[in-house]
């Protein structure tokens, strides 16, 4: 009979899924919360806030718990059991990723019993996964591996699975599904539900047949997923990861005839140095540029051109939609949101349809670079586009949905050939035998050359705001961008807060540029800006689709965010430095060390506007002839979005 | 399903939602009434019970493949639930479930083709001094045996059917 001696006196335990982080707990006296509760920890005492896990107690007192279903972006789950401790009093092993501390307590997180119980758990977890190293993407970078050699597995004590069970779901164009591998730890469904508020993911079923399943466990390309990869970067195995097309690449970098050109986003430049021991936040940009060139790519260019581009074209949508707004009377048109991600794109596409007339038409810089590449460089350089491979390296799984979307063939024909992940990129340089981080660095190829800091700032939430910022002021007031913000700065866009917001009021007038000449001949801009006179901009900037959908939600309501002129939408936390493309593992801190190395990239470069950059502006003289969203630009770089609905049956 | 059913079992779901008041504590009872009422939680009703209550068609497919008293795909008009535990298997089962499945002509998971009943097996119903027990919808049956299987489908064939029908001339009649 089990002793009944020690009733729990804690109102939550770890048998209670617990939807947020325990930091009000209901056990204990009230007067207890807010106050601080002695524990000990393996003979170290210290002193926490009521409720804090004793998880979270240990890693201040420097004691290192496993974890596997944890995950500091995620709410708790306790489900994987394997940072069970001893808690005096408590009859079984408790989880401490999930134990509130309410009362003083003495915890042990080793003993004879916490380590059987531990390597029983992986021996269990082992028991069902079909685990094949050497043939697995994540080799070396597996927590259930580290964890099986931290706790010395050497045999397999309740068996070992042979031969896959399920099929390997290879439907999307972004993300595959090997179930085989998977572990249960359902990070991917708390990632899905709660951090981008898409719910593709469940745990189904029951017991020894509990899975991973979408809706009625259909195919993912069937289900309503935005491809943001957030899944893929927070799994501890193998289970989810991005299509990899390296093979297909490595056979056109093979053929003499193809002439295989890469673009690289701003984001992996900031993280691919992880992928080969570098700190977070070490910033590689030349040296990747040599590496991928030595690699066997024919030209590396830079995608924040085509950002500054971006910057231009969305700009001038801006003023053009505010202009029709504020003088002509025309409803329904802002705010204006971006459309660089293509998984917000892909989620207001399903869940907000009816304001996809707000969603701005311009594409992403990366389909606009493939625009340009298949048409203007290939003209520029004469070379037949039918040879061009032309291949983007991405933080992002979504980019490869984009690529594959039937409209991208502005150019005739498939305007990004592949997308490439941070990671398939970083695996190809190691398969070529190059050591990244000891490479002379190189600058990108001409004809499109270095691009400015605001196309750099991409990268990071509320980078694009601030880059538009710097250019709408500038062409709006006449006065330059650091006489409004200090160093051009716009620190309140900045940082991962959920949700931004702010106002500008435009201080000054200035002239017209000349560039929207064709813009006002066509009745589409006064000639002077006068009907701008004492307004104030507001903006806001979101990132995660979770914050997203509250911000949607606010809007539909018509709350503060309705009133705003240009909102910025990025689908993953953090911007796209933190997108599903880039290394394993990502926490807040190594978002933030991405974040801190592109705007420190930023500060040191000479040009850090987009309306300043040269190869931007000799665009508009070659070949977008008419300006700004001018016919030729309408062509090439703007697009149109389909209303999908959130109907699965 | 025909665009005038989904119609009318949105309309039926938008109803029981309001007296749940929409909120996510309501979806047990909600799943059980549509189970009931159309022997199945169809795709459609999954989808329209996460809109009204405000979360994923996913999650909703998560708890109704998780219970086994919901299914997703259409059950018989009856279903027998033979208990499958020790001491009902102890007690003889085997031969109730043998005798079931001859009676009915299916094996355990299937439903016949009048989609008159299901036979499946479940986990202990309490009912461990008194096996083998099994349940036809909500009615229990303790100590069977292989001879009361066909009178327990006789008293259920009767209550629907062609047999209920012939059942209600004859009393007309008499």
């Amino acid at each position: 009979m089990p002793e009944k001696k020690h009733p729990n006196k804690v109102a939550v335990t770890s048998a209670v899924p617990t939807s947020e982080k325990p930091h009000v707990v209901t056990g204990g006296k009230p007067g207890d919360i807010g106050g601080l509760v002695s524990v000990k920890i393996d003979d170290i005492e210290l002193k926490v806030p009521f409720g804090t896990t004793i998880l979270e107690a240990a890693k201040t007192a420097g004691i290192r718990i496993p974890t596997l279903c944890y995950h500091e972006d995620l709410c708790l789950a306790g489900v994987c059991r394997i940072c069970v401790v001893e808690v005096a009093k408590q009859r079984t092993l408790q989880t401490s990723c999930t134990f509130p501390i309410t009362e003083p307590i003495t915890v042990t997180t080793t003993s004879q019993r916490v380590r059987q119980a531990r390597r029983h758990v992986l021996d269990l977890l082992l028991a069902k996964h079909y685990g094949e190293c050497y043939s697995c993407f994540r080799n070396n970078n597996c927590e259930l591996q580290a964890l099986a050699k931290e706790y010395g597995v050497d045999f397999f004590r309740f068996g070992h699975v042979e031969k896959p069970k399920y099929e390997v779901d290879r439907s999307s164009y972004s993300v595959v599904r090997d179930m085989n591998k998977c572990v249960l730890c359902r990070r991917c469904v708390r990632t899905c539900i709660d951090l981008q508020s898409v719910g593709v993911l469940t745990a189904a079923q029951r017991s020894d047949r509990t899975r991973i399943e979408t809706f009625l466990d259909r195919p993912l390309a069937d289900v309503i997923c935005i491809n943001c990869g957030q899944c893929i970067n927070r799994c501890p195995t193998g289970a989810l990861r991005a299509k990899d097309p390296s093979d297909e690449i490595w056979a056109a970098i093979d053929d003499p005839k193809k002439h295989v050109v890469m673009q690289t986003a701003p984001s992996p430049r900031a993280a691919i140095g992880e992928e080969f021991g570098l700190e977070p936040g070490t910033s590689v940009t030349q040296e990747m540029n040599t590496a991928i060139r030595r690699a066997g790519f024919d030209m590396v260019f830079d995608t924040n051109t085509t950002a500054d581009l971006t910057i231009l074209e969305e700009g001038t949508e801006l003023l053009h939609r505010l202009y029709k707004a504020l003088v002509q009377g025309e409803k329904g048109i802002l705010p204006q949101f971006t459309s660089c991600s293509p998984g917000w794109v892909k989620f207001i596409e399903h869940f907000y349809p009816e304001f996809l007339p707000c969603l701005s038409t311009c594409k992403s810089p990366q389909q606009m670079f493939g625009a340009l590449i298949k048409t203007y460089y290939a003209q520029k350089q004469g070379i037949d586009p039918a040879d061009i491979v032309s291949v983007s390296l991405m933080p992002c799984s979504a980019k490869k949905f984009e690529a594959n979307r039937p409209e991208m063939h502005a150019s005739g024909y498939k305007d990004v050939d592949y997308g490439l992940t941070t990671r398939e990129m970083a695996q190809m340089i190691k398969e070529a035998g190059i050591d990244l981080t000891r490479l002379p660095k190189s600058h990108f190829d001409l004809p499109f050359g270095d691009a400015s800091g605001a196309g750099l700032i991409f990268g990071a939430t509320g980078g694009v705001m601030e880059a538009a910022i710097r250019t709408v002021v500038e062409v709006v007031t006449g006065l330059k961008a650091e006489q409004v913000f200090s160093d051009a700065n716009v620190i309140p866009v900045r940082g991962f807060e959920g949700i931004k917001y702010m106002e500008i009021a435009i201080p000054q007038l200035g002239p017209v540029p000349a560039l929207f000449n064709s813009l006002i001949k066509k009745g589409k801009l006064g000639a002077t800006w006068d009907w701008l006179k004492g307004a104030t901009l507001k903006i806001a900037v979101a990132h995660g689709t979770a914050n997203a959908r509250k911000l949607m939600d606010d809007i539909k309501a018509g709350g503060k965010f309705s009133q705003c002129h240009f909102i910025e939408v990025m689908a993953c936390p953090g911007g796209c430095l933190g997108g599903g493309g880039q290394p394993i593992p990502t926490s807040p801190s190594i978002r933030a060390a991405r974040a801190k190395a592109i705007y420190g990239e930023d500060m040191g470069l000479a040009l850090r506007k987009s309306h300043e950059n040269p190869h931007v502006i000799k665009l508009y003289e070659e070949f977008l002839t008419d300006g700004p969203c001018g016919e030729q630009s309408h062509k090439y770089l703007h697009t149109h979005y389909t209303p999908r609905g959130d109907y699965l049956v | 399903m025909l665009a005038t059913e989904r119609e009318s079992l949105r309309h039926e779901i938008a109803e029981l939602a309001e007296k749940f008041e929409h909120k996510r504590d309501g979806m047990m009872p909600m799943l059980e009434t549509i189970q009931e009422k159309y022997r199945c939680v169809s795709d459609f009703a999954m989808q329209e019970v996460a809109r009204q209550l405000g979360v994923f068609p996913t999650e909703v497919y998560g708890v109704v493949s998780f219970y086994s008293f919901l299914s997703t795909e259409p059950k018989g008009k009856f279903v027998i639930r033979l208990c499958r535990t020790l001491s009902c298997d102890f007690a003889g089962k085997r031969e109730v479930a043998r005798q079931l499945e001859n009676e009915l002509g299916i094996r355990f998971g299937e439903t016949t083709k009048d989609r008159l009943f299901s036979l499946e097996y479940c986990n202990c119903l309490g009912m461990c001094d008194n096996g083998p027990a099994l349940l036809v919808n909500n009615d229990v049956y303790t100590r069977v045996h292989p001879e009361l299987v066909s009178d327990i489908l006789e008293k259920y064939r009767r209550m629907f059917g062609p047999a209920s029908q012939l059942e209600e001339m004859e009393a007309h009649h008499a």
